[in-house]
C-alpha cells in the first residue's frame, strides 16, 4: 500500500463499485477483474454506465462506494496523473496548440523521461505516421487523429490503456481497418486494453473478454463466442446479434438433455445451456442455426412444423427468411446461399429444424424485447 | 456579342426586371459600402487633416505638409499628455487583465455560492453611466483623502476595464473543451502544469484580446478621467481642452498613428492565425 501508485502493475480489480449522481445510479454495485495483458471490452447501450466506469478507472470520477485496485495498490482516490493509466478519449482531445510531436511527448515530458525524441519517433512509426510530427492536430484527418491519440497514450507504456469509444467518429470502412490495427497494436505492445463501446461488432472483433453492461450492472461476461453461443439473459441474446426466443415449458429429462415443449411440439436441448429457474423457459436459437425444409422431408435434430414463409430477402452471402409459425410468432432464418438459388418462395409451407446443441435456454420471466430497442449504430455519448 | 444568334424562342428578360435582379443580388454589397463609408469618413478626415499646414487652428485646409508627422510633439504639451495616457493605459491594462482573467476563471470554471450573482454584478460597471461612475469614484477618493491624480485615474480605469476583460475571457473559457484538461491530467500533468501547459495557452488569445480592449478603453476615456485625474493632462483631456482654441494637427497625427497601429495589430493577428491553421 505504501508503494507509489504510478509504479503499480497487475490485474485491475473493481470491488463493489457504485457511482450515484443524486437519485440516478450510473454504476450499481459492480465487481470486475480485468486480467493483466488482456483486451477487455465493456459493451452496452448509451447510459449503461460503461463510460462512467472507465472514468472512475482513469481517475476522472470518484466512486461513491467501492474500491479500485491495480495489482496490490489501491488507486480508488489517487489523482489521474498519479495513475499508470492512459486514455484514448472519445473525440481524441488532442492539444490543438501543440504539434503532433509535442502532443505525443506530453506525457513523457511530464514524467521527466530522457529519450523523448527516440520514443516519440518509435511510436509514430508504430502508427505509421512519422511524416506528421510537425503538423498541428487540426491539419489531420479523423483516422490520423485517432492514431495520434492512441500513440500519445501508448508511448507512456501504461499498466492500463483505456479506450473510450475510440472508433466512434470514423466511417465504417476506416473503423473496420482500425479494429484490426488496434488488435495488432495491443499484441505488439502487450498492454492491458480496456475498451468501451456500444458497437457489438467492434467489441467482438477486438476483445478477448467482453462484459455486457446494462443499467449499471454487468449482464454477462465471457469470450465473444461464449456470449454469442450461450447468452444468459434476453438482453445479451438480443444486444449481441439477433435471436429467436420461443416460449416453452420444461417437460422432462432425457439424460444430459432437457425435453422442452414449444407450443405443443417437443424439442430437446442440453441441460447445461439452460438458465431457467423453474419450468418455464424461452428457447433461444440464432437465425443462422435454423434450417428450412419442405413439409414431409426427413430432417435431423429439433424440428418445428407448420410454418410458412412470410418474407424473403436475398442479401448475397445469405438469404434471410421471415417464417410465420402456427402460434403467431415470426422467426428469422438466415440460410447460406451455398447451393446457388433461393429455394423457397413467399407462402411456402415449411418446417424449421436445428441442431439441439445450438439451443440456449433463458428464464421464462425474461423481457423478450430487452436489448432490441437500442440501436447499436447510434453515436450518442452517455 | 455579335456572334450570338438571336433566337426568338428564348424569351428575353426586360431591362427593369434585370436591374431589380442585379439590385437584389448586390443589395448587401451596396449596404456594406454605405456602412463602411459612414464609419470611416471621420477617420479619413482625421488622417487627411494630419497633413494640413494648419498653423494654429486645424479647421480649414491650408495646404499639404509632412511637418506634423515629422514633428508629432511640435504642439505644446501634446506628447506629455500622450505619455500619461499610455502609462495609465498600460497600468490599467495589466491590472485589469490579471484581475479580470482570474475572475473569469472563477466564474467560468468553478461552482460556488454567489456565482450567478457575481456573474451579474460584473456587468454593472459596464452598464453604469460613466458620468455617474466617474463622479462617485471622485467622491470616494475624497472621502479617503486621496487627491485626484495619476494613481486614482489608474484605479478608476481598472474598475471599468475589468468587466470587459471578464466578459471577453469568459467567452473563451466557455469554448474550451474540458476534455483537453482531462487529457492533460491523464498524461501525468498535475493541476498547475495542466493550467500552464494546456489551459493558459488555449485561453491566451482571449486574454490578449481582452488586454487590447482594456488598453483602448483606457486610452480614450475622457469622462471618468476628467473627474479623477486632477491637474494631470491625458491625451483625450488635451484634445478636449484644445478644442476650444483649435486642435493642433499633431493631435490628428497621433490619432491616425493609433488607428494604423491598431489596424496593424489586427492584420498581424489574422495573418498569424491563418498561418497556424494552414
Amino acid at each position: 500500500m505504501s508503494k507509489d501508485p504510478i509504479t503499480a502493475r497487475g490485474d485491475l480489480r473493481l470491488t463493489r463499485i457504485t457511482k450515484s449522481y443524486g437519485d440516478f445510479t450510473a454504476v450499481d454495485d459492480l465487481t470486475l477483474t480485468i486480467p493483466k495483458g488482456s483486451f477487455f471490452a465493456l459493451l452496452g447501450p448509451s447510459g449503461c454506465g460503461k463510460t462512467t466506469t472507465l472514468r472512475m478507472v482513469a481517475g476522472l470520477e470518484e466512486p461513491t462506494v467501492g474500491s479500485i485496485h491495480l495489482g496490490d495498490t489501491d488507486i480508488t482516490t489517487t489523482r489521474p496523473y498519479q495513475r499508470p493509466i492512459n486514455t484514448v478519449f472519445q473525440n481524441y482531445a488532442l492539444f490543438p496548440h501543440l504539434t503532433i510531436f509535442e502532443n505525443i511527448a506530453f506525457g513523457l515530458r511530464r514524467r521527466g523521461i530522457k529519450d523523448v525524441k527516440e520514443q516519440v519517433d518509435k511510436v509514430l512509426n508504430l502508427v505509421e505516421l512519422p511524416h506528421l510530427a510537425e503538423r498541428k492536430p487540426t491539419q489531420l484527418s479523423g483516422g490520423q487523429q485517432q492514431r495520434i491519440a492512441l500513440a500519445r497514450a501508448i508511448v507512456n507504456r501504461p499498466a492500463l490503456l483505456l479506450l473510450d469509444e475510440p472508433l466512434g467518429a470514423l466511417d465504417l470502412k476506416l473503423r473496420r481497418q482500425m479494429q484490426i490495427e488496434l488488435k495488432w497494436i495491443q499484441r505488439e505492445v502487450g498492454l492491458t486494453f480496456v475498451h468501451v463501446t456500444h458497437d457489438q461488432e467492434e467489441a467482438m472483433t477486438m476483445a478477448d473478454t467482453i462484459a455486457v453492461m446494462n443499467e449499471g450492472k454487468i449482464e454477462q461476461m465471457g469470450s465473444p463466442a461464449d456470449l454469442y453461443d450461450d447468452p444468459e439473459t434476453a438482453f445479451v441474446a438480443n444486444f449481441l446479434g439477433q435471436s429467436n426466443l420461443i416460449k416453452g415449458k420444461i417437460d422432462g429429462n432425457d439424460g444430459d438433455n432437457l425435453v422442452v415443449d414449444l407450443y405443443g411440439q417437443k424439442i430437446s436441448m442440453p441441460k447445461k445451456r439452460s438458465h431457467a429457474v423453474d419450468n418455464s423457459l424461452y428457447a433461444g436459437i440464432r437465425p443462422e442455426k435454423f434450417r428450412i425444409s419442405r413439409l414431409g422431408t426427413a430432417v435431423r435434430g429439433n424440428t418445428l412444423t407448420g410454418g410458412h414463409i412470410e418474407d424473403v430477402s436475398y442479401i448475397g452471402v445469405s438469404t434471410q427468411y421471415v417464417v410465420a409459425m402456427p402460434w403467431g410468432q415470426e422467426v428469422m432464418v438466415f440460410e447460406q446461399n451455398d447451393d446457388g438459388v433461393a429455394p423457397f418462395d413467399k407462402g411456402d409451407e415449411v418446417n424449421i429444424s436445428w441442431e439441439p446443441n445450438f439451443t440456449f435456454g433463458l428464464r421464462g420471466d425474461e423481457d423478450v424485447d430487452a436489448g432490441t430497442e437500442v440501436n447499436p449504430e447510434e453515436l450518442e455519448e452517455e | 456579342m455579335s456572334q450570338k444568334i438571336k433566337d426568338a424562342s428564348i424569351p428575353t428578360i426586360p431591362v427593369k426586371a434585370r436591374f431589380s435582379r442585379w439590385f437584389g443580388r448586390n443589395l448587401l454589397r451596396i449596404y456594406m459600402i454605405f456602412g463602411f463609408t459612414y464609419l470611416f469618413i471621420p477617420v479619413a478626415y482625421t488622417f487627411v487633416f494630419s497633413f494640413n499646414d494648419s498653423g494654429k487652428s486645424n479647421l480649414i485646409w491650408k495646404g499639404f505638409t509632412l511637418s506634423n508627422w515629422q514633428n508629432p510633439c511640435g504642439a505644446p504639451e501634446v506628447c506629455n499628455a500622450l505619455g500619461n495616457s499610455i502609462k495609465i493605459g498600460l497600468l490599467a491594462t495589466i491590472f485589469s487583465t490579471i484581475l479580470g482573467t482570474m475572475i473569469a476563471f472563477a466564474i467560468g470554471r468553478y461552482k460556488f455560492k454567489g456565482r450567478s450573482s457575481s456573474n451579474l454584478l460584473i456587468f454593472l460597471p459596464m452598464a453604469t453611466p460613466e458620468i455617474v461612475l466617474g463622479a462617485s469614484l471622485l467622491s470616494l477618493f475624497l472621502v479617503f483623502k486621496i487627491n485626484p491624480g495619476f494613481w486614482p485615474t489608474v484605479v478608476a480605469h481598472v474598475v471599468f476595464c475589468i468587466s470587459f476583460v471578464v466578459v471577453t475571457v469568459k467567452a473563451r473559457i466557455a469554448s474550451l473543451d474540458p476534455r483537453l484538461e482531462q487529457a492533460a491530467m491523464d498524461l501525468y500533468a498535475n493541476e498547475l502544469e495542466t493550467f500552464r501547459r494546456v489551459t493558459l495557452p488555449l485561453v491566451a488569445p482571449g486574454i490578449a484580446g481582452a488586454a487590447l480592449l482594456a488598453f483602448s478603453l483606457s486610452f480614450d476615456d475622457f469622462i471618468i478621467t476628467n473627474f479623477n485625474s486632477g491637474t494631470l493632462i491625458t491625451f483625450p483631456k488635451f484634445v478636449y481642452v484644445s478644442a476650444a482654441r483649435g486642435i493642433p494637427a499633431q493631435a490628428n497625427v497621433i490619432g491616425s498613428a493609433m488607428f494604423f497601429l491598431a489596424l496593424a495589430i489586427v492584420i498581424a493577428s489574422q495573418l498569424a492565425k491563418r498561418k497556424k491553421t494552414r
